[in-house]
């Protein structure tokens, strides 16, 4: 491999003799909920059939490079040359010194091994990236900040170590839309069942910047077939857990399991927010549903449409019409209900009644269905940004949700076509190739910075990576901003603060 | 740089009064004079009362909050609720409002009702702030008992309150009001008009139990509560400060180095409060007889399992698969009825058909062992894993997602859903279909599965009455999946063995 670095990784193991010892699998203190968390994400993790065919990787050998070629080596060569551990580090700091915000953070590593290594947790940038090249994870999961450092936990006694704070987050993930997406199903997504998750991030962007005052959201692509959102904000961060469940019952309109009958039971008057969320879905449901999708095309589909109906006559009469032209398309089967309505065969319906059901349909077929308890709880792990997807080898890079339209999931760059740009870059300026194969020492823990000697291009401005991370970074600034704004009004509050009356 | 005097006290701990003049200040400690019915319990009593006083007085509260707790779990509804725990309250901890007595609030009767539960509120913190458990549940029951009290309270009462507890609403001007009428109107269930409603605007944190009913306008973080809507901020407020304070007296509980006097009191106290839940012992459900082995699961699963766990078996079978809860649910449940670790690995692994070995044992198989106790840590292990879970905590429990079979199918499921799964296990009685349609419309869970297990097991309840084999007491409300199957197989059992029982 080119890029892997290979004295450094074993030079690596050396320079750090206090590496804390390693922890495998059988960690005591994982709960049963928190490790399986995300079992639904791993149900599928390894479809039988599908476009993006996987193995299952077995334990005792070094696993063999997955057909989206994403092997050790390469994972190592990215986190060397490409992972934006700085930036990483201050997005989790909120600041450049480093605070207990970042020292206090869990993270959990799961190594290429399979094993998963809870409650890790690192001082400054540098150590992060250390032991992350150390370690080699092929992915790592970021938790919440505790009152005291993950790793002394074993030191203290039970119920002392109590986590305060986390972004509040959100999970989308294309496998809940199974029952209504005709494109592909499990981990697999096209650019037409992606259109979900375009909806999902306007929605849910929308009502947490309209009614919860939230600024500083940033969606993040989950490297297959999902988005994360993590509001950065301190007040969505020192939420505790039964203001988040407050949230994502707000959010949550689309619920029950497969048993539950129509999904979508909301009062009338509808709320502002459902308002709004409608006006954005009403177009995402012609096209989408209707159109890309077409949904109702199936005599399955549209039995179950009609079951959300509420006149038992013109669902009759719909049911007769459709069953004589098998082939109608679902726009056409959409406007039919109207038109079959407004003839007045049936003496029972009520038009505002119909009108409900058909807004209740918009929602059920286009709202966003979120994870919800990945939002309840503070303790939940998530992915980290800019890591890779092991499975597609895609990197998990942010999404503007100004721009949401115009992401694609298909064409966010992999690790290899990344590690390809920057020596195509090397080839075409033979200046930069010198310094650039000199082995990274400062690291990209540096990246962008003013390393001595004049500016040095960093190895992501080479790539297509480099216009996901200066979106990243400006979203740090303004997130850095606004916490020094806040720090600065405490600070200048302080002198002002009465002396407690309890002293005296 | 600047030399800082290292004697230079830091503001924050810098005395603000003369020392000289100390004794003159108001002190933050001082008897209280009660004007108000309600109380918030910011201020910890300070004059003296027996130790008899202090014993009755725990007992009689404690007693409101356990039967509180007990109408909770029943599922009971407020009304029901009302009706059942007023002559308790009259009888045990009355508390009357100031237009009760000619005097106000300075009748001496007020005053020591008043008393009586402003002490015993401070003795159970003591008693109940030791560990997580208790304070969760000591914070739940008296917030439904300020609740109910706080609803009775007549009006002028009640805003006089509010007033005196300098809480921080913004009322919203008449401009604002007339610009997002629309918005406020539709956000608010039952409201008529605007005009005769005061608003306030206040953080969003403050009523998340609105915000998460989405019964409130909501903009940029603030949320616009009316008038009315007091009561949900007010008991939020009251949870939040009284759940700090527990905390802080958990902390300084170990202080309490007392003699021994009041000690055992409270400690006592605390173990008398854990009758009321019901809690899962040893052994429920767990019978005597030939071994369950995983073999015989489908045909027990049919025979005396309840709807929950009927439910959770037919999924499992219909796709080969459940998600992580149900997976939870069942294992618990399995486990409690006695089937062993082995067996019920043996069961998972039959079950779920699609998968192979390798992914079985690495995706689901620590789960299980999770479950039963046999790794993770220290304290999962000494306890054996997880208790089966109660209706309690199976109803309580989030809503099953999509694709997800976990729950109660009583409350999970549409009635019309619910209704054919009923007909399709064997219920078809039109009476008792009838009557489940009705408990589930009422939100009666619990009735609606003791009338189906009534219903299925009427001949033998029957027979077990007529012998007065089984007391009543046998046949008691089902609040526990694991009961519910333990009877159905006693009941059969018992009818087919001969006269011998």
């Amino acid at each position: 491999m080119p890029h892997s670095v290979s004295p450094g990784s074993a030079q690596n193991d050396d320079e750090m003799p206090d590496a804390p010892p390693v922890e495998t699998s059988t960690e005591t203190n994982v709960r049963l909920e928190d490790m399986f968390n995300d079992d639904d994400d791993d149900d599928e993790e390894f479809p039988a059939s599908g476009d993006v065919k996987m193995e299952s990787p077995s334990k005792e050998e070094p696993p063999a490079p997955t057909p989206s070629g994403v092997d050790p080596d390469i994972m190592l060569a990215f986190y060397q040359r490409l992972f934006p551990f700085r930036y990483l580090f201050q997005w989790l700091n909120h600041g450049i010194v480093p605070t207990k915000d970042f020292g206090n953070r869990e993270f959990a590593l799961t190594l290429q091994n399979d094993a998963y290594l809870r409650y890790q947790s690192y001082p400054t940038a540098d150590l992060f990236r250390k032991d992350i090249l150390k370690m080699n994870p092929s992915r790592f999961e970021i938790g919440p900040v505790y009152s005291t450092n993950p790793r002394d936990r074993k030191t203290l006694r039970g119920g002392q170590m109590k986590p305060v704070s986390k972004e509040l987050v959100f999970d989308i993930d294309l496998t809940d839309y199974d029952d209504i997406r005709t494109c592909c199903v499990k981990a697999n997504i096209c650019a037409k069942c992606w259109a979900f998750v375009t909806m999902s991030i306007k929605v849910i962007d929308t009502a947490l910047r309209e009614d919860f005052g939230f600024e500083h959201i940033l969606w993040v692509y989950s490297g297959r077939r999902g988005a994360h959102a993590w509001v950065c904000d301190p007040r969505a961060r020192n939420l505790p857990d039964e203001r988040r469940r407050a949230i994502a019952g707000y959010l949550e309109i689309v619920r029950g399991g497969s048993q539950s009958g129509k999904k979508v039971n909301i009062k009338r008057p509808l709320h502002p927010h459902i308002v709004r969320s409608l006006e954005l879905l009403k177009h995402d449901f012609a096209r989408t549903t209707l159109g890309d999708q077409d949904t109702f095309e199936s005599a399955e589909q549209a039995e179950r449409l009609l079951s959300l109906l509420p006149d038992k006559t013109l669902n009759e009469s719909l049911r007769r019409k459709w069953d004589s032209s098998p082939d109608r398309a679902s726009t056409s089967k959409w406007a039919d209900i109207d038109s079959l309505a407004k003839t007045g065969k049936s003496s029972t319906l009520n038009p505002a009644t119909l009108r409900d059901a058909k807004q209740d349909i918009v929602l059920e077929y286009t709202y966003p269905r979120l994870d919800a308890e990945v939002s309840k709880k503070m303790i939940h792990l998530l992915k980290s940004p800019f890591v890779i997807h092991p499975g597609t080898g895609r990197i998990c890079v942010p999404i503007d949700p100004r721009n949401a339209e115009n992401f694609d999931p298909l064409s966010v760059p992999t690790v290899m076509s990344l590690l390809a740009e920057i020596d195509e870059y090397d080839a075409k300026h033979p200046a930069g190739t010198a310094e650039a194969d000199i082995p990274d020492v400062e690291g990209s823990a540096m990246n962008g910075s003013d390393i001595k000697g004049g500016r040095k291009v960093q190895d992501y401005e080479k790539t297509s990576l480099k216009p996901y991370i200066d979106f990243f970074r400006s979203f740090i600034a303004a997130l850095i901003k606004e916490e020094r704004a806040g720090k600065r009004e405490r600070d200048d509050n302080g002198p002002a603060v009465k002396a407690d009356p309890m002293e005296f | 740089m600047i030399r800082q005097d290292a004697h230079r006290i830091d503001p924050k701990r810098r005395a603000v009064i003369d020392p000289k003049k100390r004794q003159f200040a108001t002190p933050t400690y001082k008897q209280q004079d009660y004007a108000h019915r309600l109380n918030i319990y910011e201020i910890p009593p300070t004059a003296e009362i027996t130790l008899e006083q202090f014993e009755q007085w725990a007992i009689d509260r404690l007693k409101i909050l356990a039967e509180i707790e007990a109408c909770s779990y029943r599922n009971k509804s407020p009304a029901e609720t009302e009706s059942y725990i007023t002559p308790l309250l009259q009888k045990f901890l009355p508390l009357s409002s100031n237009t009760s007595s000619p005097s106000g609030a300075a009748d001496p009767r007020l005053k020591n009702e008043r008393q009586k539960d402003h002490y015993s509120h401070f003795i159970l913190r003591l008693a109940f702030s030791a560990t997580e458990d208790l304070r969760r549940r000591f914070a739940r029951a008296e917030t439904m008992l300020f609740k109910f009290r706080f609803q009775k309270d007549d009006t002028r009462e009640k805003r006089a309150f509010i007033d005196s507890l300098n809480l921080d609403w913004e009322p919203v001007g008449d401009f604002e009001k007339t610009e997002i009428a629309k918005n406020l109107l539709s956000s608010t269930p039952g409201l008529r008009g605007l005009e005769d409603e005061t608003w306030y605007k206040v953080d969003w944190e403050k009523v998340p139990e609105l915000v998460e009913r989405r019964s409130i306008f909501l903009k940029k973080g603030k949320a616009y509560v009316p008038g009315r809507e007091q009561l949900s901020m007010i008991v939020a407020e009251f949870t939040a400060r009284l759940e700090r304070a527990l905390e802080l007296t958990s902390r300084a509980l170990p202080r309490l180095d007392e003699d021994d006097r009041l000690t055992p009191i409270l400690n006592h106290l605390s173990k008398n409060f854990g009758s009321a839940e019901s809690v899962y012992s040893e052994g429920e459900g767990y019978v005597d007889g030939s071994p369950i082995t995983a073999s015989s699961i489908d045909q027990l699963a049919q025979q005396h399992f309840p709807l929950c766990m009927k439910s959770l078996h037919v999924n499992l079978r219909k796709n080969n698969h459940l998600k992580h809860f149900g997976r939870l649910q069942y294992t618990l449940f399995l486990k409690g009825i006695g089937l062993s670790l082995e067996e019920c690995i043996l069961f998972w692994r039959q079950s779920f058909k699609g998968k192979t070995d390798d992914e079985f044992n690495s995706q689901y198989k620590y789960n299980i062992r999770h479950a039963y106790g046999e790794v993770g840590g220290d304290v999962n292990r000494r306890g054996k894993g997880y208790t089966p879970y109660s209706c309690q905590k199976i109803l309580g429990d989030s809503n099953p997602g999509i694709g997800q079979t976990h729950g109660c199918p009583y409350r999970h499921y549409s009635v019309d859903n619910l209704v054919g799964f009923l007909q399709a296990t064997g219920v078809s009685d039109k009476e008792v279909l009838r009557g489940v349609r009705e408990d589930v419309g009422k939100m009666r869970y619990h009735i609606a599965c003791n009338r189906v297990f009534e219903a299925t097991h009427k001949n033998e309840i029957k027979k077990v009455k007529e012998d007065g084999s089984w007391s009543q007491t046998d046949l008691d409300t089902i609040v526990h999946p694991n009961t519910y199957f333990k009877r159905s197989y006693l009941l059969k059992q018992m009818s087919k063995a001969p006269k011998d029982a």
